[in-house]
């Protein structure tokens, strides 16, 4: 298929981008999205123009380094996927694609459809962690059974893969589920309660210092988030921290 | 005698490391505030060894390429990590782990450093589940486990079929404990580039920061390589796109020995290529030979109906499907080890028996699974005569919960259900098993430089099984580097702060800007792409699964001949400073140039079979295992450690002989 790609370039931080129009020709249906981007950027280097950057790793939907806002959608047209797993029989020969990066405060355009996501580190810095030193020595891993329900509701909080959808995908660009996944994965099992309180309230506050939106319950985050994170790790988010706020 | 000293502590096997923890140097925790430490890469290795070394008292500072540690590859590890835990009480134990993983890795590893291994490997479940890593776990609440290829016990520990990004997640969160507490300075979008040795010790490295180019100078008083392995040299590999061999291959180039390049784990369960655009292979676990059975159909006229469409895979009747690993290897079938089952992939396909348009691609079948899974459900719902269609949905749903992301993996991938149809697979470029030559304290052949994971030769001999990288990469970082590294540091504790204005710093800074220039300046006429495909088609045609004397020498003048256009016609858009990806790749591509060349020096100089290097020269010619792979125990029982001497064909070989003192050396079966 033949396809018209409307992409954003951006120098670096300070310069004004723009989108420009590209044309791609003969692109499989087979191929993934990022493939098809491999194939516009050789087609860049071999007319000496400068390649479009973007951030990519894995290409098995797992590191989170994708990103890229395609039709106005995280991630693009197809759901629980990441851009390197959107494959290109989701389009039709002919159509126009609009690529551009991840847009939110906290995410600061690098380069291109490169974003800077520091912002999801230093809240994870915050409080995203059990404070246990690897000495080995700890009780053994049966010591404390952990019911079969509990474990896999914490599995599916921490299936998270910190790409930014959810702010992207938000229209306050709100953090809440992506803070609100670590938190639960944590908050589910016996060995992250000890914490509780504290964790939550640190990982709000930074949250609130790096300039993400509030959260007003549209969902969107739920509904493009690759991995399906649900809304119920706002919810249980807001009751962690309600109940820290009455503590602390 | 040989140059190598590979330090293994004397003693009975089972006592060696803990005596040798009890008599090593220590730090007193005062000094480990004055003593800087340089670790490159964060992955299980890299993230573990960081938060270990800043938790005991250290400065640490870490660099990824990526935006943030978590994204390092280790995150995409599926299957389990290994543990001697013996929950199941089928007859597990640390010894019984270490003797798989010896004969598992064809008995070209260290017997001291597998055992350790095995040793430590129980610890790391407990410092894991400490961590907040939610293992999968009965419905008693306790840790459940799964069987892999290549062992009798299930030892494996699982996070559904996300375990590596479950460790990665919890190596990271000790990280992110330790950068908040300012005990790690973390460097995101930073690689490094060169290391910097002063009177013959690491003493620092240089980096450039990807965001905007800038070339940096970092000090400390020991550097520590954790950068992964290099299977991208095939360019189409299950490896991430940035992953590469740089930081490894710079300190071979400053005098690390290089082992065992050959020694290279195509795995046998990936999803076929589907055409030249692609850009990377993925892999389905292991896991899914617990449960998968993996068939070509036995006629012909059946595979040449499948491949023009006519016929599909479900249609074909029981007695015309040839379950190959279960035909050859009655003992272990489909579980055998990833080499063993990956040639025989090959051997079928090569035969003419490969059921896509390629002639590249197995059946991996969950038909009988789903039916067994669905008839046990039934009689736990007390289901009175099931129908068929219940059984299979009951079955679906247990096949669901223990693989439902990779089967959803496939189907976006490849756009059929494999619930309802047979996957189809076909062997990739998954792990390398040789890496940079180290000691017992995991020291490579220079002071103060040390090399941990599955950037080191170590533990998997010439072949890994499957859960035991996740495995060694945790040990390494978190339990066994730790310990040793104080003993060399126990020295360093007046030299106080590494300035980094000094001419050793100069010069590696000069390569590093020079090799810089020359990309953003010299107008060639071929993309870095252009370069690397072309050299993952020498390496899988002439270095592949099936190697020979023929094909790996014309390989190396290939390769070098490839290099040197490389080094003439290569062209890199863009300048230096700025956040530049095509120069990212110019950089790894040429090491990669050179590596490759190694590489099949060494393929070449190994005349045996063993693990994942098979040589069509040595099979065996008759008897029960006819065919099979055959390994020279009197001629190559060593570990080839290469020594770089200006060019990679020129490099030099040193032989670590390898004592078996504890297993007795045999012909690995699997019938």
């Amino acid at each position: 298929m033949n396809l018209t790609l409307k992409i954003w370039r951006q120098k670096d931080a300070e310069t004004k981008g723009k989108m420009v129009v590209y044309k791609v020709t003969d692109i499989s249906e087979h191929m993934s999205f990022l493939e098809m981007m491999d194939v516009l950027n050789e087609q860049l280097v071999n007319s000496n123009e400068e390649p479009v950057a973007f951030d990519h790793d894995c290409r098995e939907g797992i590191c989170g380094m994708c990103s890229m806002q395609i039709n106005g959608e995280p991630h693009g047209p197809d759901r629980g996927v990441t851009t390197c797993q959107l494959h290109m029989r989701m389009f039709k020969d002919g159509d126009t694609i609009t690529i551009e990066p991840f847009r939110a405060k906290a995410f600061p355009v690098i380069k291109d459809l490169v974003v800077d996501r520091s912002s999801f580190e230093r809240i994870q810095q915050a409080g995203g962690f059990i404070s246990v030193n690897t000495s080995g020595n700890t009780q053994d891993a049966n010591a404390i059974p952990i019911p079969k329900y509990a474990a896999d509701e914490a599995m599916d909080s921490a299936t998270c893969i910190g790409c930014g959808a959810c702010v992207a995908a938000c229209k306050n660009a709100s953090a809440m589920l992506f803070v609100g996944a670590k938190v639960s994965q944590y908050a589910l099992l016996p060995q992250g309660r000890v914490e509780a309180t504290e964790r939550v309230l640190n990982m709000v506050e930074q949250m609130d210092k790096e300039g993400f939106g509030n959260c007003t319950n549209t969902g969107a985050c739920e509904i493009e988030c690759p991995k399906g994170i649900s809304l119920e790790n706002i919810a249980r988010l807001n009751r962690e921290y309600l109940s820290a706020s009455l503590k602390g | 005698m040989s140059i190598l000293d590979s330090k293994i502590p004397k003693g009975p096997l089972a006592d060696k490391w803990t005596n040798y923890k009890n008599k090593i140097n220590l730090v007193n925790p005062a000094n480990k505030r004055n003593i800087d430490i340089i670790v490159v890469g964060t992955g299980l290795a890299g993230g573990s060894a960081a938060a270990t070394l800043a938790e005991l008292g250290y400065n640490v500072k870490a660099y990824c390429y990526q935006d943030s540690p978590r994204r390092a590859h280790s995150i995409a590890a599926q299957g389990g990590i290994n543990a001697a835990k013996n929950y199941q009480g089928d007859g597990d134990s640390t010894y019984r782990l270490f003797y798989d993983t010896v004969k598992g890795g064809d008995y070209r590893s260290r017997e001291a450093n597998v055992y350790r291994l095995a040793e430590v490997s129980a610890n790391i479940i407990d410092q894991c589940v400490a961590q907040g890593v939610p293992f999968a776990r009965d419905y008693g609440g306790l840790l459940d486990n799964r069987s892999f290829g290549g062992v009798l016990v299930s030892r494996t520990f699982y996070a559904k079929g996300q375990t590596g990004q479950q460790l990665l997640l919890g190596a990271y969160s000790a990280m992110n404990r330790q950068i908040a507490r300012g005990k790690i300075k973390m460097y995101n979008r930073h690689e490094m580039l060169d290391v910097v040795k002063i009177n013959g010790k690491a003493r620092g490295i240089i980096a450039r920061n990807l965001v905007t180019g800038e070339i940096e100078r970092h000090s400390a008083h020991a550097v520590v390589i954790a950068s992964g392995g290099y299977g991208n040299v095939y360019f189409l590999s299950t490896n991430a796109m940035g992953s590469n061999a740089t930081a490894a291959w710079k300190i071979h180039k400053k005098g690390a020995f290089f082992a065992n390049p050959c020694y290279t784990q195509i795995h046998p369960t990936c999803i076929p290529r589907s055409g030249d655009y692609q850009s990377k292979l993925t892999l389905m676990s292991e896991s899914l030979r617990n449960d998968g059975r993996i068939w070509v159909p036995k006629k012909m006229e059946d595979v040449l109906a499948i491949r023009e469409g006519t016929l599909k895979p479900t249609q074909i009747l029981e007695e015309d499907r040839d379950y190959y690993l279960e035909r050859r290897y009655p003992a272990f079938g489909n579980l055998v080890p990833r080499d063993v089952a990956s040639r025989a992939a090959k051997e079928r396909c090569d035969a003419g028996f490969g059921v896509n348009a390629t002639g590249e691609a197995v059946y991996l079948d969950f038909t009988s699974a789903i039916q067994r899974y669905g008839t046990e459900q039934a009689k736990l719902h007390h289901i009175e005569n099931p129908s068929e269609t219940k059984i299979t949905e009951l079955g679906e749903a247990v096949v669901e919960e223990k693989y439902g992301n990779l089967f959803q993996m496939y189907e976006k991938i490849v756009d059929e259900n494999p619930y309802k149809t047979p996957m189809m697979i076909y062997p990739a470029t998954h792990y390398t098993m040789g890496g940079v030559w180290v000691d017992y304290n995991l020291m490579t052949t220079v002071d103060g430089l040390y090399c941990i994971g599955e950037a080191n030769f170590s533990d998997h001999g010439a072949n890994r099984l499957g859960a035991s990288a996740l495995m060694q990469g945790l040990a390494d970082g978190y339990f066994v580097l730790p310990y040793t590294i104080g003993d060399y540091l126990a020295n360093d504790i007046r030299t106080g702060k590494i300035p980094t204005n000094t001419p050793e710093f100069d010069a590696a800074e000069k390569e590093v800007t020079d090799k810089i220039n020359f990309f953003v300046n010299n107008k060639g006429e071929h993309s870095v792409d252009y370069y690397h495909k072309k050299l993952g088609k020498i390496m899988w045609d002439k270095v592949g699964m099936a190697r020979n004397a023929k094909g790996l020498t014309e390989a190396m003048a290939e390769i070098k001949a490839l290099r040197e256009d490389f080094w003439k016609n290569v062209k890199v858009p863009g300048s230096s400073n700025e956040m530049n990806p095509e120069l990212e790749k110019a950089g790894r591509v040429a090491d990669f140039l050179e590596l490759g060349e190694l590489f099949a020096k060494d393929a070449l100089m190994r005349e045996e079979s063993c693990g994942g290097h098979f040589r069509e020269e040595s099979v065996e010619l008759d008897g029960e295992q006819k065919g099979e792979a055959k390994r020279n125990d009197v001629d190559y029982a060593f570990v080839a450690a290469w020594e770089y001497k200006g060019d990679p064909g020129a490099a030099v070989l040193h032989k670590e002989d390898l004592e078996f003192k504890d297993i007795e050396l045999k012909q690995r079966s699997y019938k």
